[in-house]
């Protein structure tokens, strides 16, 4: 059993694979740095959602609100007021963690589904204020030509910005992943009644967890307006928000780095099928069929089952 | 050191439990007996704070708990293990107790400390204490059915309780296992001195062990008292042992 957190194992690919992301953009068309940025977009908001689906066990059904509150106070610090554009960015996953602070307070009170219905409500509320409040946030029009600073307003900064804050943001959330409070949420996860009887107050460590993880989405939603220079309503739509939830389940949502892979999948997808026909969710529907029958662990669950088992064996070898 | 006095629950018109009564001193090995559906569990999870009671009180060093939520009386040092196996099936046999250690030590909402060097210690010496150290790495759900229950004793123990409230302990074990999770919650209330509260429906098991016994039936309490008091008990022999 290794004590450390960053086992060495893995750090050859992770290198590897950061290295050949730095580098892309001067080989690839810029069409692809930007479809790999929205890539870092969305990674970023399936992994915070997944910190309460997948590791939280709550049915945070309306995540695509928090991710858009997000994008929102930035567009709207940076086209309405005279503020320095850092102050937006740094206050953007505040003001998002205090809305999720907010809904959370009255959705922990209820379990289960009647959790996710109660956030679909409340968020569709916020959804409905972005939609129809037109002199302030311009309806369902959105706000768009978001002033940016040069460095980043390119596609190529908007990249490397986008890299920059999605590797620090999961190295963060690893860190919280494999803290006590990760271990005792995946516990609540299992099995809430028991760790209420060993003296863990469940619904404060599943407040703590939707705080953290809106915090993050509202990171994501400041990325998405880097990206696309860009909001609208459609982002806080509860229909969005299943998209993400797809995105863990596709991946592998009892894995760390499944939502990751889950997200790259879904807007290739939507990207290159797009291309052929419309109806490119059909084939989206096929793939999430053959997922439950075939892949129940999600795609990156599949490989570490293989992988992972392999490895349990070779211990099992070293007892013998 | 634990007073129940009248307690009552009822589920919608069933009186699952209608006055009962109840007292464990500090240091005593206590058994609750009675048929199947005489209000064992339901007066456990009364006491754990799992229900609440309609009437009646529960009194834990000199102080109501009754209206307590159940991790609030967890942290008063009552822990508890339930009759079917309810562990955190995806952990591993070693995070199942760690959890529960940490949770002890208030460490649980700690963002940014790896899990892997706190409470190592405290949790190896539960699992070797209960049996279970060659099983640390295994998936805690894929267990045996008498290896899930030691492990549900070890995740109570985790919280380094004052009072161990057992929950048929033995419930579908073979009788090796049985006579092994026995001796090792005799070894636990002799060696850790620990108090400790258990039911259970097989007599023999009782009368070997407990020393202090309370007789349930049909939610009420008949008696309690040393075995031989129970044992020599018309009431006792008249709706529980010779009902049998």
């Amino acid at each position: 059993m290794s004590k450390g957190i960053f086992s060495l194992k893995s750090f050859g690919p992770i290198a590897a694979l950061l290295i050949a992301l730095v580098i892309l953009p001067s080989i690839i068309p810029r069409f692809y740095i930007y479809i790999l940025a929205v890539i870092f977009v969305t990674a970023l908001l399936a992994m915070s959602l997944n910190m309460v689906v997948g590791h939280g066990g709550l049915f945070q059904f309306h995540h695509g609100a928090f991710y858009g509150v997000g994008a929102y106070t930035v567009a709207l610090m940076l086209t309405k007021t005279s503020l320095p554009v850092w102050v937006g960015f740094v206050a953007a996953p505040f003001v998002a963690a205090f809305v999720g602070l907010l809904i959370g307070l009255f959705c922990v009170r209820l379990t289960r589904l009647y959790f996710g219905m109660l956030q679909i409500s409340l968020g569709s509320l916020i959804w409905a204020i972005a939609f129809r409040w037109y002199s302030f946030t311009g309806g369902d029009d959105g706000i768009h030509g978001i002033p940016l600073p040069s460095l980043i307003s390119s596609t190529t900064g908007a990249y490397y910005f986008g890299l920059i804050l999605l590797i620090i943001s999961l190295i963060v959330m690893f860190l919280i992943f494999k803290s006590p409070f990760g271990a005792t949420l995946q516990a609540i996860r299992d099995n809430p009644e028991r760790c209420e009887a060993i003296g863990i107050n469940v619904r404060r460590h599943q407040l703590i967890a939707i705080v953290i993880a809106t915090f993050f989405a509202g990171i994501a939603g400041v990325l998405f307006v880097v990206v696309e220079g860009s909001v609208f309503p459609d982002l806080l739509f509860w229909v969005f928000s299943l998209e993400i939830f797809v995105m863990c389940l596709l991946g592998g949502w009892f894995t760390f780095a499944g939502p990751i892979l889950g997200a790259a999948i879904m807007i290739s997808l939507r990207t290159f099928a797009g291309i052929y026909t419309e109806y490119w969710t059909m084939i989206l529907g096929i793939m999430l069929i053959l997922l439950i029958f075939f892949l129940p662990e999600g795609v990156w669950g599949y490989l570490v089952e293989k992988f992972g088992f392999q490895r349990k064996k070779s211990l099992e070898k070293e007892r013998q | 050191m634990l007073r129940v006095k009248g307690i009552h629950k009822s589920f919608e018109d069933f009186k699952a439990v209608s006055g009962a009564n109840l007292t464990v001193e500090a240091g005593q090995l206590v058994a609750v007996i009675g048929p199947n559906g005489a209000g064992k569990t339901t007066l456990f999870n009364l006491i754990t704070g799992q229900l609440k009671a309609d009437r009646g009180k529960i009194i834990f060093k000199d102080e109501d708990i009754s209206k307590l939520p159940p991790y609030e009386i967890c942290r008063k040092g009552i822990a508890r293990s339930f009759q079917i196996a309810n562990i955190f099936p995806r952990l591993t046999v070693f995070r199942n107790v760690q959890v529960s250690v940490l949770s002890q030590q208030r460490k649980s909402v700690r963002l940014f400390r790896p899990a892997e060097t706190l409470a190592v210690e405290e949790t190896n010496t539960i699992l070797e204490d209960v049996g279970l150290s060659d099983k640390a790495d295994a998936t805690a759900g894929s267990l045996a059915h008498g290896d899930q229950s030691t492990l549900e004793i070890a995740i109570a123990l985790g919280n380094k309780p004052e009072l161990v409230v057992l929950d048929e302990p033995t419930a579908g074990m073979s009788p090796e296992e049985t006579a092994a999770t026995m001796e090792l919650i005799r070894r636990l209330a002799g060696s850790q001195g620990l108090t400790i509260l258990f039911c259970e429906h097989d007599m023999e098991v009782v009368f070997n062990v407990a020393e202090s016994i309370m007789v349930m039936h049909q939610g009420i309490t008949i008696i309690q008292g040393g075995p031989d008091e129970v044992r020599n008990s018309a009431r006792v022999q008249e709706c529980y042992l010779g009902g049998a």
